[in-house]
């Protein structure tokens, strides 16, 4: 298919969706990534059959302390996707991308780089 | 074990906002079972006021520590040659290990992270419920294992009252009648002769009413 998605992703991968942790989101927007996604198999679809879900409801659970914060909760997504499903996988990462450009630079990126 | 459950962030936020460098302290026991306050609640909360205090401009400091418990003092020495760094520290243990960490470091302020809420047991995940008042004279063995100290709005001691209904409390349909629970469980052991009997009156004074309590043991003491 040759397909293409914005070189500014870059992928972590983990065994299941379900291995993502709040703490690991929250690190990553603490460290300076402008935005963190995380893609689980389709709902009702997962190996483990929950990890999807655990994982939605931890990505909602960072939403809202981002929110407390006053940060950007939108810089944290969650997508659901058919592992063989390369364009749903490109249209996503294209739709991420758009949305964290339209936000602009995470501002803790920024304060991390004065303090060092 | 001890269930606590835990505060807004933005309580959290408001008690430190104003330190500059703040140990955000867990516990391993109890508050790690009911993921409240052990070394992953740590690192999010830790991470989150740094974000906070990112975000405000400020240049603070947030660590993270997690002791084995924060009820013994052998434990809470661990933080002994650091803690004079720190002008705040926040305790996410149970309000046990918050009020023995603030004894044992006087001169600095100790917030809370939790809310401690009762003796409990992890029904499933993501669920903890009462069982224990801690009433300190103990009447399960009469009762079937299940205690209507704790388990019955009413506390009371002799059987249901005329709120039960259908096996349900009359505060809330899903709430289990304590006394239900008990008879049902009388029969099941072929016990219900214990339901008949009469009982001296409870004594409370070894309950709260009567102020803090203490347990001495002698023949433990060194």
């Amino acid at each position: 298919m040759r397909l293409t998605y914005p070189t500014s992703i870059r992928i972590v991968r983990v065994p299941c969706t379900g291995k993502v942790d709040v703490g690991h989101l929250l690190r990553a927007i603490e460290k300076g990534a402008d935005g963190v996604y995380v893609v689980g198999c389709k709902e009702g679809e997962c190996h483990y059959k929950k990890g999807n879900f655990r994982a939605r409801k931890r990505v909602e659970q960072a939403k809202k302390i981002l929110a407390s914060i006053g940060s950007d909760e939108g810089r944290v997504e969650m997508y659901n996707l058919s592992s063989s499903d390369a364009p749903l996988f490109v249209k996503y990462a294209g739709e991420m991308d758009a949305k964290i450009r339209n936000l602009g630079p995470n501002p803790l990126k920024k304060k991390n780089r004065r303090a060092a | 074990m001890i269930v606590a459950d835990k505060k807004p962030v933005e309580e959290i936020i408001e008690y430190v906002k104003d330190h500059s460098k703040i140990l955000v302290l867990g516990c391993n026991e109890c508050v790690t079972v009911c993921e409240a306050g052990g070394k992953k609640e740590v690192g999010i909360l830790a991470s989150t006021l740094r974000m906070y205090f990112a975000n405000q401009g400020r240049d603070a400091a947030v660590d993270e520590r997690t002791l084995e418990r924060q009820c013994d003092h052998e434990y809470l020495e661990e933080i002994r040659d650091i803690a004079d760094q720190y002008d705040a520290i926040v305790s996410i243990a149970c309000g046990v290990g918050i009020q023995f960490t603030a004894e044992k470091y006087l001169s600095i302020p100790v917030y809370p992270g939790v809310n401690t809420c009762f003796l409990g047991v992890t029904e499933q995940r993501g669920l903890w419920t009462e069982r224990c008042q801690a009433c300190g004279n103990c009447i399960l063995a009469y009762t079937g294992g299940i205690c209507p100290v704790s388990r019955c709005a009413k506390r009371i001691l002799n059987g249901p009252c005329g709120g039960s209904s259908k096996g349900t409390c009359e505060i809330s349909k899903d709430l289990d009648c304590a006394w239900q629970l008990i008879i049902d469980r009388l029969k099941a052991i072929d016990r219900l002769d214990l339901y008949e009997k009469m009982f001296p009156i409870k004594d409370w004074s070894t309950d709260r009413a009567g102020g803090p309590r203490k347990v001495v043991r002698e023949d433990v003491q060194i």
